[in-house]
């Protein structure tokens, strides 16, 4: 069956200043949505509210026009969030590391295959402080190979990662939306997300409204 | 379950990898309350009276200075993002994380306190009592600790907001065990003082977790 993921009227409201208003998405099972705009745009902010970690002043999120509760661990199951922290453990093995969240999802016997998809299968039983930070990156890319979930959330993928990674991460995508998944990507890079990738321009949704501060300010 | 066994190996490993924590725990401990026959002076009878006392207020400080690294590191690394998204209640997921912390902070202090005890001169009769007290209320402090630690992520100069937060309510814990002790060793039944400990554990092991996760969920953003 299809799915469809979508946000009706989204409001985020941070740090004291509402960083985007109104804004609608919405992203069917096998298609694609990059989110672009200027640094400080919100396009974090909207993966985050995607993921369900921040919560939108106004508006809601929908799956299969179903809207989505706050804290749904339903949600949390199907959706995959790679961001800039990429909470790996300098202690820990990269195997290790990718073990434990892959093990909290329910799902470790893609662990070896996907260090290998990534490229680190040689490094596998390396800690990770000794990794550089393109190979933290390919350890997060990893994390989305070993998982099952339909959705995938993904802030900065390509980040320090070299023209080599970047293909792999390209492949990957189109895999995932060959299988009927779902992809919503920020990113300043030029990534190729595949065909019929939608692009959400983040400055088509200013926020106009200011706090009263602000207003009492400029008179 | 399975994800709780998972988050608490987790835990350990990560500890005793790096392995500096429990020993400054322990370490702490220990040089505490060597400090108080050379502040107090060396009667024995006077040790013996504040024995129980001191080694509880010990214990105390050190289980709080060790609630800095329960959420923290994971705070700052963005694992707290992923634990909260996956699909195991955050409530499971903060009461392993308890009871790691308990494993390497209650535990190790369980053991180093007799020998602190008998340093401190304590009469034979507080010995079973006391470790018994401490397998009851040390959890406890780990449970209450957790709230603390979860309310003060974010927060600048967070490891003294922690303090402020949890010192006022380990005062029951202390009041109970310590008379525990006491009454042990002047003769009387320990057994009130025990019960009222074990209702504190009971009702802070759903309270707490449950506390916890909600300061969390509040932290991320």
């Amino acid at each position: 069956m299809p799915n469809r993921f979508s946000g009706h009227s989204l409001t985020c409201f941070r740090g004291e200043r509402f960083v985007f208003e109104a804004l609608d998405f919405a992203v069917e099972s096998g298609g694609a949505l990059v989110l672009s705009g200027p640094n400080g745009s919100g396009k974090s902010s909207l993966m985050r509210i995607m993921a369900g970690l921040l919560q939108p002043v106004d508006g809601l999120l929908a799956w299969n026009d179903e809207p989505i509760p706050a804290a749904s661990e339903e949600h949390s199951e199907r959706l995959l969030y790679v961001a800039y922290q990429d909470a790996i453990k300098p202690v820990l093995t990269v195997r290790e590391n990718l073990t434990f969240w892959a093990g909290l999802k329910g799902a470790t016997d893609l662990v070896s295959a996907a260090l290998e998809t990534v490229g680190l299968g040689r490094l596998a039983d390396t800690p990770a402080q000794f990794l550089s930070s393109g190979q933290r990156r390919r350890l997060s890319l990893a994390r989305i190979v070993a998982s099952e979930a339909p959705l995938w959330l993904l802030d900065e993928p390509t980040v320090g990662l070299d023209r080599s990674a970047v293909g792999i991460l390209e492949q990957l995508i189109a895999a995932h939306r060959d299988n009927g998944g779902t992809v919503v990507m920020a990113t300043h890079q030029p990534v190729d997300a595949g065909p019929a990738a939608e692009t959400l321009d983040m400055s088509d949704f200013p926020a106009r409204r200011q706090i009263f501060d602000d207003m009492d300010a400029a008179h | 379950m399975r994800a709780l066994k998972h988050i608490l190996i987790r835990d350990l490993r990560l500890a005793l990898r790096q392995g500096t924590d429990v020993a400054m725990v322990v370490t702490f401990f220990v040089i505490t309350v060597t400090l108080f026959p050379l502040g107090v002076g060396p009667e024995p009878n006077i040790l013996a009276r504040i024995a129980a006392g001191v080694v509880w207020v010990t214990a105390l400080l050190a289980t709080m200075l060790s609630l800095d690294r329960l959420f923290h590191a994971d705070y700052e690394d963005g694992s707290i993002d992923l634990l909260v998204l996956t699909p195991v209640p955050l409530e499971l997921i903060v009461l392993a994380k308890i009871l790691a912390h308990w494993a390497l902070t209650g535990l190790p202090l369980i053991v180093t306190a007799p020998v602190l005890a008998a340093l401190l001169n304590m009469p034979g009769e507080g010995y079973a009592v006391m470790v018994f007290t401490m397998l009851l209320a040390t959890p406890t402090l780990s449970l209450i600790g957790a709230v603390g630690a979860a309310l003060a992520l974010g927060a600048r100069r967070g490891g003294v907001l922690i303090s402020l937060l949890v010192l006022p309510l380990y005062i029951p814990v202390l009041i109970f065990s310590v008379a525990a002790v006491d009454a042990a060793i002047t003769g009387l039944s320990p057994r009130p003082h025990m019960l009222i400990l074990g209702a504190m554990l009971a009702a802070a092991l759903p309270l707490a977790p449950w506390a916890a996760g909600a300061a969390l969920r509040h932290s991320l953003r």
